[in-house]
């Protein structure tokens, strides 16, 4: 078959098969995007089995994550940008800077070009923006109707003077969140063809490593975790089993958007409990709490950060809510994806 | 099975109104309302049908409500 | 204006509310049953149960629609979907176990079933697929089965229809206070329920089996402020219809939305899942509108399945004569992910509600 008759709208089998129109898309869509392709040794130019890393002195922290949301353009954002963040977020809460990632697709017969094309620009601005080197990748086409769209997977690698592990958590320990909670996922919801809902809510996702540099740089980081699936509920539950404490918050100090309030209130569905792609939970020494929330609000995504509450010697493995209207109640790990709730 | 929200009317089309709640705009039918509706009213809505319209003035009524039993329980006791 | 115009949580009033509570509080423990699913979680979520004084308990009753859908009805819903039409219904009844599946389960299987978030969406999708017949499963109380009305008055398109599996609350209301060992000192009746059928609609129920009926909002003062009525009531011995929701609720209810539910409607009788039949609580779809009525075009009847599990205690939480935490299955075997009875089945159930906030009423 002559490269002339395939489509050059459309991703077909053969772009995955590495021929020649792979080697084309490799060479004409994706290495150009990204400004850099290697960590200091054999990088993604050679084309090469594998990528070699010369790291700079710190405990090497890895990280990998799959992405498939739907829909694959949000408001706010799309799967790249959502992949990219996601992974240099996952290293930043470890306490690692993010040096380089990997990026493997697998993308539907009849993907539509320009769509990838978006997607990696994405990808290549988040990276280009946290100087991460993007050094290996891979590319396969599965047949119509055998994948819905496209999955990427994206792997992290970076060095953290000390990782923070999200079970460090300590009676008395302050609890910070970097911005407001339920960006992402009511970002989403409101997104979705079946709701008939419009909302000017966008995404909060976001490369938090700038951020979660300072809070490090001040010092007495003691845990950290983002809040993705399941929200800020689920990461302050696993906080609190895995350190073995109870963590008090009070729900007036959680900042939450009007937009998200509303959406709350029109799905039934609580804030607490929808995924962030922006932000951190830290748990602070007491003795430099007051100093980390300075600069993390020095920070243009830090602005909102506010401490909202402690971790507490009663209830260990338990969350405890303070309510806005001064009721106290626990705070339960939520369990699988929100659904409207119209009843 | 009671999930109402208050929404006001940003527009108006037939009987259907568009509604914002906190910056999201949806829609919802008026046909059990039985009652005009204006641009700026609020409504609650159930299930994308307007059920009430709601007054500003009734929410006040609600805050003097409370007032009211206060005081009438302070009369009562000693 | 912004929505806190209708948001009323100032946490010094509720404190006030407190006080005033415990002032009020009997001598004796008094059981309020709530029939709202809506009701519960504001209460769970808001921790009101935090202000209650000791002695003084609120337990949801039968309030969550989804949860009192007869097996029989979903059973049916499930064959409609498997034997191809397009099945819509509101998120909270995907999960719901049927005999055999439930209609996620029957989706996952390649039923093509859809969440809706209202009858006039469903009406959307039988308007944009033509070729197939669009069935609407409609459940709900009185607050919802107008919008359901609405559209089978508005002549929907030929390949659409409604299963209708709409209940009224006033009958329950009767029928728990005829049960035995009911110990019921009040009802707070659902806000937006009254909002349709207005508070006059309780005032048999209070005559007949002289308990308060107090008609409450869903704000957290809302609550606090019915539940002071309510104790007040106790205190002074009355047993009276008061309305506590003023600003959405009039005597006689919202009269449009109850024409809508008497020209599409009749009253039936209605099998509640746990209880048991309740006679005149099920609305049926009026016969000049048969074409529209998915039982009668597509001639399903219901066979009863099983539907109580031994151990499973939903029987007597439904009536309030129990809690969740009564139960030996609860928290163990039955969870929200795996459901056993009915009140783990619904977002609204006393039982998942209890599990997702904590797994007990107070902290």
């Amino acid at each position: 078959m002559s490269p002339k008759r395939l489509s050059e709208e459309h991703i077909s089998a053969l772009h995955g098969a590495g021929g020649e129109l792979m080697g084309r898309l490799l060479s004409e869509h994706i290495l150009p995007r990204f400004s850099l392709r290697s960590l200091g040794s054999i990088g993604l130019d050679a084309l090469d089995d594998g990528a070699a890393l010369k790291l700079p002195p710190g405990v090497p922290v890895i990280t990998t994550d799959s992405h498939v949301v739907k829909p694959i353009f949000f408001p706010g954002g799309d799967i790249g940008r959502l992949a990219a963040c996601g992974t240099a977020n996952d290293l930043a809460v470890m306490g690692a800077r993010p040096l380089a990632m990997t990026l493997g697709l697998i993308i539907e017969e009849g993907f539509p070009l320009s769509d990838l094309e978006r997607i990696l620009t994405s990808i290549a601005e988040v990276l280009e923006g946290l100087r991460v080197a993007l050094v290996a990748g891979d590319t396969k086409v599965m047949g119509k109707g055998e994948l819905d769209g496209i999955a990427i997977n994206t792997t992290g690698i970076g060095v953290a003077a000390r990782p923070i592990p999200d079970a460090g958590l300590s009676p008395g320990d302050v609890i910070i969140v970097t911005g407001p909670v339920g960006d992402h996922g009511f970002a989403l919801l409101s997104a979705r063809e079946d709701l008939s809902l419009e909302s000017n809510l966008s995404s909060d996702v976001a490369a938090i490593w700038p951020l979660v540099a300072r809070a490090l740089e001040v010092g007495g980081v003691t845990a950290m975790k983002d809040p993705t699936r399941g929200g800020l509920a689920a990461a302050l539950n696993e906080m609190a089993r895995k350190s073995h404490v109870g963590i008090e918050v009070e729900e007036a100090k959680i900042p939450v958007r009007d937009e998200v309030r509303g959406l709350s209130e029109l799905l039934g569905i609580s804030p607490l409990e929808v995924a962030c792609e922006g932000r951190a939970v830290i748990g602070v020494a007491p003795d430099r709490a007051a100093q980390v929330l300075s600069a993390l609000r020095e920070h243009p995504l830090g602005r909102e950060a506010a401490i909202i509450g402690r971790a507490i010697e009663r209830y260990p493995g338990k969350v405890i809510l303070d309510t806005g209207v001064g009721g106290r109640r626990f705070l339960e790990m939520p369990l699988g994806d929100p659904v409207p709730r119209i009843c | 099975m009671c999930l109402a929200v208050p929404a006001k009317v940003i527009a108006l089309e037939g009987n259907v109104a568009t509604v914002d709640l906190a910056g999201t705009r949806t829609r919802a039918r008026l046909d059990a309302l039985g009652e005009e509706v204006r641009v700026g009213d609020w409504l609650l809505i159930h299930t994308g049908f307007a059920i009430r319209r709601l007054d500003p003035e009734d929410a006040q009524e609600t805050l003097r409500l409370f007032d009211e039993l206060f005081a009438c329980q302070a009369q009562d006791e000693p | 204006m912004s929505p806190d115009l209708f948001s009323f949580r100032d946490p010094k009033r509720a404190r006030e509310f407190a006080q005033l509570l415990s002032r009020l509080a009997p001598a004796r423990p008094v059981k309020i049953v709530h029939v709202c699913g809506t009701h519960e979680i504001t209460i769970t979520e808001h921790g009101l149960r935090s202000f209650l004084p000791e002695g003084v308990e609120v337990l949801e009753g039968p309030g969550c629609p989804v949860c009192v859908t007869s097996t029989v009805d979903l059973d049916v819903a499930v064959k409609l979907a498997q034997e191809g039409v397009i099945l819509c219904t509101f998120g909270d009844m995907m999960r719901v176990p049927g005999t055999e599946l439930s209609l996620e389960e029957a989706r996952a299987q390649g039923a093509d079933v859809r969440t809706v978030l209202s009858a006039a969406d469903a009406v959307e999708v039988a308007r944009k697929n033509p070729a197939r017949e669009v069935v609407f499963f409609a459940v709900g109380f009185e607050t919802t089965a107008p919008g359901t009305a609405a559209v089978l008055l508005d002549t929907p398109p030929a390949n659409f229809s409604v299963f209708s599996s709409h209940k009224l609350i006033p009958p329950a209301l009767s029928a728990l206070m005829e049960l035995p060992q009911i110990e019921i000192d009040a009802f707070l009746a659902p806000g937006h329920v009254s909002t349709i059928i207005g508070s006059d609609a309780y005032r048999p129920v209070a005559e007949r089996y002289h308990v308060p009926v107090v008609v409450g909002g869903f704000e957290p003062l809302d609550v606090l402020y019915a539940l002071a009525l309510i104790l007040r009531q106790l205190k002074e011995g009355r047993a009276e219809v008061e309305n506590a929701y003023v600003r959405a609720v009039l005597p006689q209810g919202n009269t449009r939305a109850q024409e809508l539910l008497s020209q599409a409607f009749e009253v039936s009788d209605a099998r509640w899942r746990g209880i048991g039949t309740i006679p005149g609580s099920g609305l049926a779809i009026r016969e000049e509108f048969s074409r529209f009525d998915a039982a009668k075009k597509f001639g399903v009847e219901g066979e009863l399945g099983e539907e109580t599990v031994p151990g499973c205690l939903c029987a007597d939480i439904l009536v309030a004569r129990a809690v969740p935490t009564d139960c030996p299955l609860f928290g163990k075997i039955c969870t929200p992910l795996s459901p056993v009875g009915p009140c783990m089945v619904g977002s609204e159930g006393a039982c998942s509600v209890w599990y997702r906030y904590g797994g007990r009423p107070r902290l």
